[in-house]
């Protein structure tokens, strides 16, 4: 019974140990958090590391905690990780040279897609357009407009 | 017979691109390391806890510094690659023995064979996050200056031992 007891603190004791670190400055927790949303998880690489349980993610995790705690700024943090894991480590992958077609290849494709949409249109409009007629078949058609005209009156 | 042509194109364009894709391994990240300095760190030893060891011992030679742990399943397929590469004698093999426990790391290697001059302990995998380690195994090939010359992700094969790790050694040792 008395094992049962102290079972029963030692649960309870350090349940109250994480809810207090946790607990322990909104602020600091929200910032880890928002930092760790930035970062990709490599081992599972469509989770961030906030979002990961991979072991993996958890030590980065703990890696960004400990040093925002020792004063790092959040691009020493960024620095820090894609001095390690390259840029693929970021989850918004920075504008260079090798990332050009990857930030504006969606634009190119529709600018592309729409300049290819104006000129079947105007095709079209052309190929629909008035067409032109001979002074012969003017003739004709008045002819028959002005036929047609004299019937109606009658 | 024309009106086809565009769309035929046009999958075919695609059907190149992701025949590229497919043979790419999305795992395969490029490390930031190669071409830089091995990052520092003292680690105490699997076997002989109260000794160090760290990449500074290094220093003048090219050696090989592999990831791995008793966890990893990889790493057995990796292993006979491994004990054949320390049987050439081309270069020291050194082990950094990836958050794994001391007693079955210990156990592994006296199972299967110890490839390794030594194995340095890195319980916390904090020497394996300043090496870029997300996938153990992992290698890195280290020249006399300390640079980081190659890195394989996951298993050395015999394949990558044979076409890459071996002639980039025999460069390392030959030029300097």
């Amino acid at each position: 019974m008395v094992i049962r007891k102290y079972l029963f603190l030692l649960i309870f004791f350090s349940f109250s140990t994480v809810a207090a670190h946790a607990a322990e400055d909104p602020a600091f927790e929200r910032r880890v958090q928002k930092l760790s949303e930035e970062l990709r998880c490599l081992v599972c690489q469509n989770q961030t590391i906030a979002d990961s349980n991979a072991d993996l993610a958890v030590d980065l995790k703990n890696q960004v905690r400990e040093k925002l705690r020792q004063g790092a700024s959040d691009k020493d943090v960024i620095t820090f990780m894609t001095e390690r894991y390259g840029d693929f480590v970021l989850y918004r992958p920075p504008m260079k040279a090798s990332t050009l077609l990857l930030w504006f290849g969606p634009g190119l494709l529709l600018a592309g897609g729409l300049i290819a949409l104006f000129m079947r249109l105007r095709q079209r409009a052309a190929a629909s357009a008035e067409p032109t007629l001979t002074a012969d078949e003017r003739a004709r058609a008045a002819a028959l407009l002005d036929a047609g005209n004299t019937q109606g009156r009658r | 017979m024309q009106r086809w042509l565009w769309p035929l194109g046009i999958f075919l364009v695609l059907v190149v691109f992701l025949g590229v894709g497919l043979t790419l391994n999305p795992r395969e990240v490029p490390s930031p390391l190669i071409g830089k300095p091995a990052p520092a760190f003292e680690l105490p030893q699997l076997h002989e806890a109260e000794k160090t060891f760290s990449q500074k011992d290094m220093a003048g030679k090219v050696w090989l510094l592999n990831v791995w742990a008793s966890w990893c399943a990889s790493c057995r397929d990796e292993h006979p690659v491994l004990m054949d590469l320390a049987k050439r004698n081309v270069a020291p093999i050194y082990g950094l023995n990836y958050k794994d426990k001391r007693p079955e790391g210990i156990a592994w290697l006296q199972r299967y064979g110890d490839p390794y001059v030594l194995s340095a302990y890195d319980i916390q995998g904090r020497i394996g996050i300043d090496y870029g380690v997300y996938g153990v195994p992992e290698t890195y090939v280290i020249d006399k200056a300390g640079v980081i010359r190659y890195k394989q992700i996951g298993p050395v094969t015999p394949t990558v031992l044979k076409e890459k790790i071996l002639p980039l050694v025999a460069k390392l040792n030959g030029n300097t």
